[in-house]
């Protein structure tokens, strides 16, 4: 099937698949740059990954990622998981997001981010995750947040 | 006053634009590299401008007082406010409260009004004597 070009260019049968989603909302921009890409999901969450490479380096000594690809990686997985769990895809925007660093992510190794919406209302979503590299037991972050849709509704 | 910036800094393009105050003013032009949904600013790309921005000024307040300290980041709240445009964006950082342990540094983004800001951070960093 051809991927839609566009996100306004929709059947009305579409129902969202992050799976396939995210082959094409990550290709560009940002999430591009970041070479994020789809990791796995379920019904109301979604993970991506995101390659550790030197480009990304917030502390030049250490070799530890900066805290900014772990936003756009956090603030794309829990984006998705709310089009994942409402179905389809409603413009959004966030509002706000806050990290809890745990630990540094180890150098070399790929972030996962665990991106979850527990909550869907009209026009507010809540959404909650953690970031870890390898063990989803011992994470690097996590992060609570909420988006709201801009065009539309979520329900 | 010197504002070393990281490899991610220099790979979005994030650079100082002037020192205010002896706070510096970091800015990133609008780039795909760091757009989010079409014509648009991404949240974390604007994040980590902030992040910069608030780092940045801690750095040079910890300068003035000759205090070399190691910094973790313990956690960062973010508030968006409006949707950043193509064009430049400015990061400032503040720092509201540093210790000997912990400091909490507040950063804004503005565009070409600098009494819209679109985006505050609020930033707590771990202080600990640098070795």
């Amino acid at each position: 099937m051809e991927e839609p070009k566009s996100l306004h260019d929709l059947p009305p049968e579409f129902v969202f698949d992050p799976s396939r989603a995210a082959k094409f909302m990550t290709r560009h921009g940002h999430g591009g740059w970041l070479d994020l890409t789809y990791h796995a999901h379920g019904p109301d969450w979604v993970e991506l990954s995101l390659p550790w490479r030197e480009e990304l380096v917030g502390v030049a000594e250490t070799g530890v990622l900066a805290s900014g690809p772990i936003i756009s990686l956090m603030d794309n997985a829990t984006s998705m998981a709310v089009w994942t769990l409402s179905g389809r895809i409603t413009p959004h925007a966030t509002l706000d997001l806050r990290v809890d660093y745990m630990r540094a992510a180890v150098p070399g190794r790929a972030v996962i981010g665990h991106g979850e919406c527990y909550k869907l209302t009209r026009t507010i979503s809540f959404i909650r995750g953690i970031a870890h590299d390898g063990d989803p037991d011992d994470p690097v972050a996590h992060v609570t947040g909420t988006f709201m849709a801009t065009h539309g509704t979520y329900l | 006053m010197s504002t070393q910036l990281p490899p991610y800094a220099h790979a979005l393009g994030i650079a100082l634009d002037h020192d205010e105050d002896g706070l510096p003013v970091l800015y990133a032009d609008f780039s795909d590299r760091i757009q989010g949904r079409p014509g648009f600013l991404h949240g974390g790309a604007l994040s980590g401008l902030m992040e910069m921005a608030a780092i940045a000024a801690l750095r040079a307040e910890l300068e003035r007082r000759g205090e070399a300290m190691k910094l973790k980041p313990v956690n960062v709240q973010v508030e968006f406010m409006r949707g950043g445009t193509e064009q430049r964006t400015f990061a400032m950082g503040k720092v509201t409260r540093a210790g000997r342990r912990v400091a909490l540094v507040n950063a804004e983004a503005w565009q070409d009004d600098r009494s819209k800001p679109i985006a505050l951070a609020q930033m707590k960093v771990l202080l600990s004597p640098d070795e």
